[in-house]
């Protein structure tokens, strides 16, 4: 499996080691990740917030960029995934601008790559087989609630891959590693995304709760796809005790065995290594 | 007797502009209701929509409502007139923004600090994006704890990575759908 991989402006930096986690599990799996050559940011929040032809035409740049070796386009950011996804749908149905883009960037759309998420890809069924196979060290024990977020799996007319009120795909994998999925009502609850610098109290409010349900259903970690709902919650959680919040790829290093996941749990600002010594 | 702006012709616009159809509305307000930032809204989703409908152009668009809304995409995906709410958001701004309206100053520096750093290196340099909109924000010094924590985890980098195709990327912010795109 090859492709065409499109990881995003956090993944270097504020999500480093959801970056980290993503290239050593999918090394472990056989997945390979191509990084799309000279990607450019998708505009994020800010490019639809101000201006709706400029979010449509930075992330059909990187639509651009993967024509030519025909490989799906995979992001481990849900904004990324999101807008790369809408600008591909603009391109596929919209003739009169994809001449217009075709002609200012210079490429011919093929239409043949698909944008997919990087949580979507990991639970292929084949690849869910090819998890239970890897997992070395079961995650026996540990009581995880997984966070889906917002526009992972939303609108369900563009992503249509997990069911929009009540996914189930990243339970799936926490049950293939090992892990025992918790209940929740909260995994596509907003964290307030975006606001996080301009309106903190929100997001303070907003992880705060989740981060509180996701204690009272008992879970000892909180899972993410996704490096903004990770950085609010990680470090806007206003709760005397507060629960750590952990990339779904850093879940899976753990239970693959593999080297390095030391080095992710020391980027996190809430310590998970109190919570995952005790496991297995 | 109180005169109340209207203007008919409002709804008919924000239903072209956004391409949703916010005349189907029939105000059962599961949008307001699964709203995650509603509490901190004036008006909620659902009554966005109302003035909307009622041509309150005014009281729209410079409302906070539009200021506030993420996209998280939850109201669209349970109206069941099919209605998102989204699109119709991001359209309430931009002709906030083109009619002049003040937009929430602190939303709108983050947002112009955010497509100022990709038009510079074609992705988004934290250190220098969020020292801009600290700037364009005057909130000199919140947050600045967890800032050093991240520093301190080597969460952000000093140093920014500009793209080679970054005229390219410049090229995109020529033809802007508000003009915000060109503005400097």
């Amino acid at each position: 499996m090859k492709y065409a991989y499109y990881p995003g402006c956090t993944i270097g930096t504020t999500a480093v080691e959801f970056g980290l986690s993503t290239d050593a599990v999918c090394e472990a799996l056989g997945v390979e990740l191509a990084e799309l050559e000279d990607w450019n940011c998708c505009g994020a929040s800010s490019a639809h917030s101000l201006d709706h032809e400029l979010a449509l035409r930075l992330p059909a740049r990187n639509v651009a960029l993967a024509q030519k070796d025909g490989l799906d386009i995979v992001a481990p950011c849900p904004a990324c995934y999101q807008h790369v996804l809408v600008a591909d749908m603009k391109l596929r149905g919209d003739l009169a601008w994809r001449q217009e883009m075709e002609a200012l960037l210079g490429f011919t759309y093929t239409g043949q790559p698909r944008v997919r998420h990087l949580l979507e890809v990991l639970t292929e069924p084949e690849v869910i087989e090819a998890v239970r196979r890897r997992v070395t060290r079961p995650l026996k024990g540990l009581r995880v609630a997984s966070y889906y977020g917002c526009v992972l799996v939303r609108p369900p007319e563009f992503t249509g891959w997990d069911d929009p009120e009540h996914p189930t795909r990243m339970d799936r994998l926490m049950a293939a590693l090992g892990a025992e999925p918790v209940e929740w009502s909260y995994k596509v609850d907003c964290c307030g995304a975006s606001l996080s610098l301009s309106r903190s109290g929100v997001v303070v409010t907003l992880s705060s709760r989740l981060a509180q349900e996701a204690q009272e259903a008992g879970a000892d970690v909180i899972a993410c796809a996704c490096g903004m709902c990770q950085i609010n919650l990680d470090t806007r959680q206003n709760l005397e005790k507060k629960i750590p919040v952990l990339y779904f790829t850093e879940l899976m290093g753990l239970a693959f065995g593999l080297p390095g996941v030391e080095k992710w749990w020391g980027k996190h600002m809430i310590d998970p290594r109190p919570v995952l010594q005790r496991v297995g | 007797m109180t005169v109340v702006a209207i203007e008919p012709s409002f709804s008919r616009a924000v239903q072209e502009r956004s391409g949703e159809p916010v005349l189907r509305c029939y105000f059962c307000q599961k949008c307001s209701a699964g709203c995650p930032v509603a509490f901190v809204m004036d008006y909620k989703p659902a009554q966005v929509i109302r003035l909307v409908q009622l041509g309150r152009k005014e009281k729209v668009l410079s409302s906070s409502a539009i200021w506030l809304c993420v996209g998280c995409e939850a109201c669209g995906t349970r109206c069941p007139n099919h209605i998102r709410l989204a699109p119709m958001f991001d359209t309430l701004r931009y002709m906030a923004l083109e009619e002049g309206y003040k937009p929430d100053p602190m939303v709108y520096a983050l947002h112009r600090s955010f497509l100022d750093s990709i038009r510079l290196w074609g992705r988004v340099h934290e250190l220098s994006m969020l020292m801009e909109y600290k700037l364009l924000s005057r909130d000199l010094f919140s947050d600045l704890g967890m800032g050093l924590g991240l520093i301190l985890k080597g969460k952000i980098s000093f140093l920014p990575e500009r793209i080679r195709g970054v005229s390219e990327v410049r090229r995109l912010y020529q033809k802007g759908d508000t003009g915000e795109g060109g503005h400097q």
